[in-house]
């Protein structure tokens, strides 16, 4: 599926440009994405650095544990080919709170560790399984509890009340993340 | 409500990084050593992503920069007429799974032409705020530990979106009224 999204992404804008006259800035924009990816991602060592090396101290000080049997009905449910306790659980757990609370930034570099983990639990190294689709499916249906991002530009373009949408991206997001839950127990038997 | 969110938000992070630090000194936790050792792993997977990474941006570039987004509205804005959704919101539905940065560029666009407190504002903002960049996030993910084969991953993702979408417009024109 990814193959065939992206060959549509660039075939259609290859085609789209032809009638429009924007050929060249196609060209271009291909040069450029290819740039920002690099330069993105070496802005992220930083980054990723930090928040890894405060994931270690806080796996070896047993608080990811702790957190992680905390949450473990939930995780449990959601993921049952994970052994409960595992690594994999426990940063799966701490990717999810980072998430809720909207600590983008540390969220990302706890999911990879969490991937890492779940790697290890598979056979197949270059296939998805059912516990890393779960887990990403949870991750892009964005459970962050408050919008902050959102209320930020709300508040900068003068609304008067930036925070009304709280309760109704909270109800959005908890449909979404639904679905994207429920979506994963069905598709998991077809593929 | 503002201040107390901006308070909240300034001290997330500081508090988050002392908890962990007070609580693994408190265990015995060499915590200077151990960071280092966790940290090491930062450059090895900031470097993995970086093919996987080349590959979306490529593509969605090349997508965005040709004005094939305006064929795209023409086709669907009929369909998403059906379920409620305001046309000028469209450009944003389809740009936040793929791009953060760019998402977050119509938003303000439309703040500035519609206002923040218009049903389109607040749409806007509800579908901004219950969504992710859902292209991004997977190329990340699995481009750090290799996985190619990505099954099923994407269609759910975006079966997700589209609840929190026909969420976003349901609960809005609820609470908001049109």
């Amino acid at each position: 599926m990814v193959n065939t999204v992206w060959i549509i992404l660039i075939l259609a804008g290859i085609l789209a440009a032809i009638p429009a006259g924007n050929i060249e800035a196609v060209t271009q924009s291909a040069f450029d994405g290819a740039k920002q990816a690099v330069e993105l991602s070496f802005g992220l060592i930083g980054i990723y650095a930090l928040w890894l090396g405060l994931m270690r101290v806080a796996e070896k000080a047993g608080l990811v544990k702790a957190l992680s049997s905390r949450m473990a009905p939930v995780m449990k449910a959601l993921f049952p080919e994970v052994p409960a306790g595992s690594p994999a659980m426990g940063a799966m757990a701490m990717n999810i709170i980072a998430n809720m609370l909207g600590l983008g930034n540390a969220a990302t570099p706890l999911g990879i560790k969490a991937m890492k983990e779940l790697r290890e639990l598979s056979h197949d190294k270059e296939t998805a399984t059912n516990a890393m689709c779960m887990f990403l499916v949870i991750n892009t249906s964005s459970v962050q509890l408050i919008p902050t991002t959102v209320i930020a530009l709300r508040s900068a373009a003068g609304s008067a009340n930036p925070t009304e949408i709280i309760g109704t991206a909270l109800i959005a997001t908890a449909c979404s993340t639904l679905a994207g839950i429920i979506s994963v127990f069905i598709l998991r038997r077809y593929y | 409500m503002v201040a107390v969110l901006k308070t909240v938000s300034v001290f997330a992070i500081p508090a988050f990084i002392a908890f962990i630090l007070i609580y693994g000194h408190m265990k015995g936790v060499a915590v200077y050593e151990t960071f280092v050792e966790g940290a090491k792993e930062g450059l090895t997977t900031a470097f993995r992503i970086i093919p996987y990474l080349v590959a979306m941006f490529v593509a969605i570039g090349m997508f965005r920069s040709s004005g094939a987004m305006e064929f795209v509205i023409k086709i669907v804005s009929p369909v998403l007429g059906l379920i409620g959704l305001p046309p000028e919101v469209l450009p944003l539905v389809i740009m936040r799974p793929m791009s953060g940065a760019a998402s977050t560029g119509l938003l303000a666009e439309l703040f500035k032409v519609y206002g923040p407190d218009s049903f389109i504002g607040r749409t806007a903002s509800t579908v901004m705020g219950s969504t992710e960049t859902i292209f991004y996030t997977l190329s990340v993910y699995y481009g750090s530990v290799g996985v190619k084969n990505i099954r099923y991953t994407l269609a759910a993702g975006l079966l997700a979106d589209a609840a929190g979408i026909l969420a976003a417009v349901a609960v809005c024109t609820m609470f908001f009224g049109r």
